[in-house]
């Protein structure tokens, strides 16, 4: 089920099927971690003791990945007292540690996916500014659990922006996953009834619907995502089982506003990070991970359909500072 | 949320009063109080560092004004500053002295092109022009459907031309094509919107600047988001770098981002920003002013921005009417409060124009209760004044037990709810009074508003 998508400790033959999965991560994630070991390396190199200007140094790049004020002191409070107690020995302590923060922040209140109904569909959506690349991520997603062998329905419930629907159909034939849409400028709510109602008499594994772009502070819209979530549980009780914000890698502080006000009116359970494969680092998703407790489920590292992994985050701070 | 910057560095001058000048020492909390402000509002790290540098040298050594206090002595010092490095002139576009002008669009993928070209034509349009769009963004699946429904919304001219293969060679064809069809046409602009693409990705770079050779376009524009972090200045850096940008449009202004990328893609382009997007319909793009955005990333609200909207929305005449009849005292009935409430929901919801007011001065605080506004609550108010008399709205003191049970059955409320409106209009009356007293005006003149 959706449990197994997070690593191949239930699923034996996980490494041989995505055999680059690590490798791949590692890889999205390379030039973040050149610039910030590199810095890390430098501010250590000659200085056996961590000192004030050590950490100032580690303060700036962690600033610059986007962890933003507040998450970046609350990890360097620690080690800060630690290094005034010249309990810290050497750089790759330092690295120890850091390490150690981010993924104890990453995976704190580690909100487990709801539990399937069996025989029901599992319903996943998919809600976001506008931008941040849902329906790609949603063609992505298909084309995965299609390869898994689950059958696979799209909801084209973003009835709002010019050719949102034909992009997704486009998507659904590559990943071999039927649409259900109507025509731009149609009841979202509307479409997301047929698109349950579809997948329930067909019996099939996945209904993931495709929202419409919207700022988080549209009153409006935002309302409107309600009334899909409660539209969804008046067919399925208890629908539905994962609501994932996608969120751009680029996005700075503003991430965190975000994740609050789709949580709010949607109840966000888990995060995908997109265009990972670009020079931005995506270190909101550690404030907000630290201050919601939301996971990060997937990342998005490219424009192929293959190109959506897993979240991993041991493998993704370890990527960060290895 | 963010506590306001300037009652921050109000508290950290706090001990500075009596102190003759700003100096090195008694500016270090307030300059990390800055350094924080514009951390949270995604300013650059070496930007920020930068601008610190600058305020610093200029701060020292000023003597501390009678008129402000240190801390808001800062805080116009860093303003002017910053609206100093966004450049103080809206900046316009460049036409070509031979038509058609070409605008090259470029960015990031999402950060909005499709829907800004097609917000630009329908400026030109506005301007008397006649655009011609073209999307050679034959990559991402339906992109050049986008803009031929974001055209015909704009009744704008598009060219479509052929795209059967998603490669550089047909995006050349594509540009030729469509600067061909735009002087047959007799269209004076060309709007290219690109395929969004990463300032890493060599090929897509290398094709964006073939474009720019074929078309030698007047104007570049990079579309950046303005919930963009850190990253903005990595990505305008490259972006500018290889193809020479001659502007920059800033899109999605319309949420709540501070919008601190403005500053440091200004910096390290030091090209200006021409437009930003607000919203999504067409209309939706307005000229750059760097004073509403600086007052913004120091999180002291938009004035300018509410004062505008209340222009455009509210009726005057009806505003002035209503002032006057408040401010005399008696006049002002129940049937005018309503009137009021429905002119100030006509500039949106309640929530979103406090959110312009600036955390300071007579607003202070208020920001806080924003998220606990309950818009249901004016419906209420409004359908309760409406169950009332045409006498009643004229006459609350006639208002009794068994009026009040009619009026919450009538509105669907309860009586409480009606007693409570009745007691809130009742002090607002006592309230005008005042404010129309010369005492309060003194009063009000007295309260200046920092920094702005």
């Amino acid at each position: 089920m959706f449990r197994s998508l997070f690593g191949g400790s239930d699923k034996p033959d996980e490494q041989e099927k995505k055999p680059g999965f690590f490798e791949r991560m590692k890889q999205a994630v390379t030039r973040t971690r050149e610039s910030l070991s590199e810095k890390i390396e430098a501010a250590v190199a000659f200085t056996k003791e961590i000192d004030r200007e050590t950490l100032d140094t580690l303060e700036a790049t962690l600033l610059s990945a986007d962890l933003g004020n507040t998450t970046t002191q609350e990890v360097l409070k620690s080690l800060r007292e630690k290094a005034d107690r010249k309990q810290i020995q050497d750089g790759n302590e330092l690295k120890r540690l850091l390490k150690e923060q981010m993924y104890a922040i990453l995976t704190r209140n580690r909100n487990p996916p709801a539990t399937r109904v069996e025989g029901g569909p599992e319903v996943i959506l998919v809600v976001g500014v506008n931008g941040t690349g849902k329906t790609t991520t949603i063609g992505k997603l298909a084309h995965m659990l299609r390869a898994d062998g689950k059958s696979v329905l799209l909801c084209a419930a973003d009835t709002f922006r010019a050719a949102a629907i034909e992009q997704l159909e486009i998507w659904g034939q590559r990943s071999d996953a039927e649409v259900i849409k109507t025509k731009q400028g149609g009841d979202p709510a509307a479409v997301l009834y047929d698109a349950l109602q579809t997948a329930q008499s067909r019996k099939m594994d996945y209904v993931i619907v495709d929202t419409a772009g919207r700022l988080h502070t549209k009153t409006n819209l935002m309302a409107e995502l309600d009334k899909m979530r409660r539209t969804a549980q008046r067919i399925i009780p208890s629908a539905p089982h994962e609501v994932l914000l996608v969120m751009d890698a680029t996005t700075g502080q503003n991430g965190l506003q975000q994740a609050r006000q789709f949580t709010d009116s949607s109840g966000v359970t888990g995060i995908v990070l997109t265009k990972l494969d670009g020079t931005a680092k995506g270190g909101v998703v550690v404030a907000i991970a630290r201050e919601l407790g939301l996971p990060v489920r997937y990342v998005g590292v490219g424009e192929k359909i293959g190109d959506l992994l897993p979240f991993d985050a041991r493998a993704f701070v370890d990527s960060l500072f290895e | 949320m963010f506590e306001n910057l300037t009652s921050k560095l109000q508290r950290a001058f706090k001990n500075l009063r009596g102190q003759g000048a700003l100096t090195e020492e008694n500016i270090q909390e307030p300059m990390r109080e800055i350094r924080m402000a514009l951390l949270e509002a995604d300013v650059n790290v070496k930007v920020v560092k930068q601008l610190l540098d600058q305020i610093q040298t200029k701060t020292l050594g000023q003597q501390v004004a009678g008129s402000l206090s240190p801390g808001e002595q800062v805080v116009k010092i860093m303003h002017d500053e910053l609206i100093e490095i966004l450049g103080r002139d809206t900046a316009r576009i460049k036409f070509a002295s031979q038509p058609p002008t070409v605008v090259l669009m470029a960015g990031l993928q999402g950060s909005g092109k499709t829907t800004t070209s097609g917000k630009l034509a329908n400026w030109f349009k506005n301007g008397g022009h006649r655009p011609l769009l073209v999307s050679v963004d034959v990559y991402r699946p339906a992109a050049r459907q986008q803009l031929k429904v974001v055209a015909d919304a704009v009744k704008a001219r598009i060219y479509e031309g052929h795209a059967d293969e998603a490669n550089t060679a047909t995006v050349e064809r594509l540009v030729k094509e469509a600067r061909r069809e735009a002087i047959n046409t007799g269209c004076d602009v060309l709007i290219v919107d690109t395929a969004g693409r990463l300032h890493i990705d060599d090929q897509l770079m290398d094709e964006m600047q073939s474009l720019k050779s074929i078309l030698n376009p007047q104007e570049i524009l990079f579309v950046a988001n303005a919930m963009t972090g850190q990253d903005a200045v990595r990505s305008a850096d490259d972006f500018h770098k290889k193809l020479a940008l001659t502007g920059i449009i800033l899109t999605k202004m319309d949420g709540d981002a501070r919008g601190g990328a403005a500053l440091s893609i200004r910096n390290v382009t030091g090209q200006p920003i021409k437009f930003i997007g607000v919203g999504e319909k067409y209309d939706a793009l307005e000229p750059f002013h760097p004073d509403r955005i600086v007052s913004r990333i120091l999180g002291m609200g938009d004035l300018a921005t509410l004062i505008e909207k209340a222009g455009r929305n509210v009726d005057q005449k009806k505003a002035q009417e209503l002032a006057t009849k408040a401010l005399s005292g008696d006049g002002f009935s129940l049937g005018d409060f309503r009137e009021q409430l429905r002119q100030v929901r006509k500039m949106g919801s309640l929530k979103s124009l406090i959110g312009m007011l600036p955390s300071v001065g007579p607003f202070a605080g208020m920001q806080k209760h924003a998220d606990s506004i309950d818009e249901k609550q004016i419906n209420r108010v409004e359908a309760i004044i409406g169950s009332m008399t045409e006498y009643e709205r004229d006459h609350h003191e006639v208002i009794n037990g068994s009026r009040r049970k009619r009026i919450a059955r009538g509105s669907g409320t309860s009586v409480q709810e009606v007693n409570n409106l009745l007691r809130q209009y009742a002090q607002m009356r006592k309230m005008f009074k005042q404010m129309g007293k010369p005492s309060f005006a003194r009063r009000m003149a007295g309260m200046k508003m920092p920094g702005m």
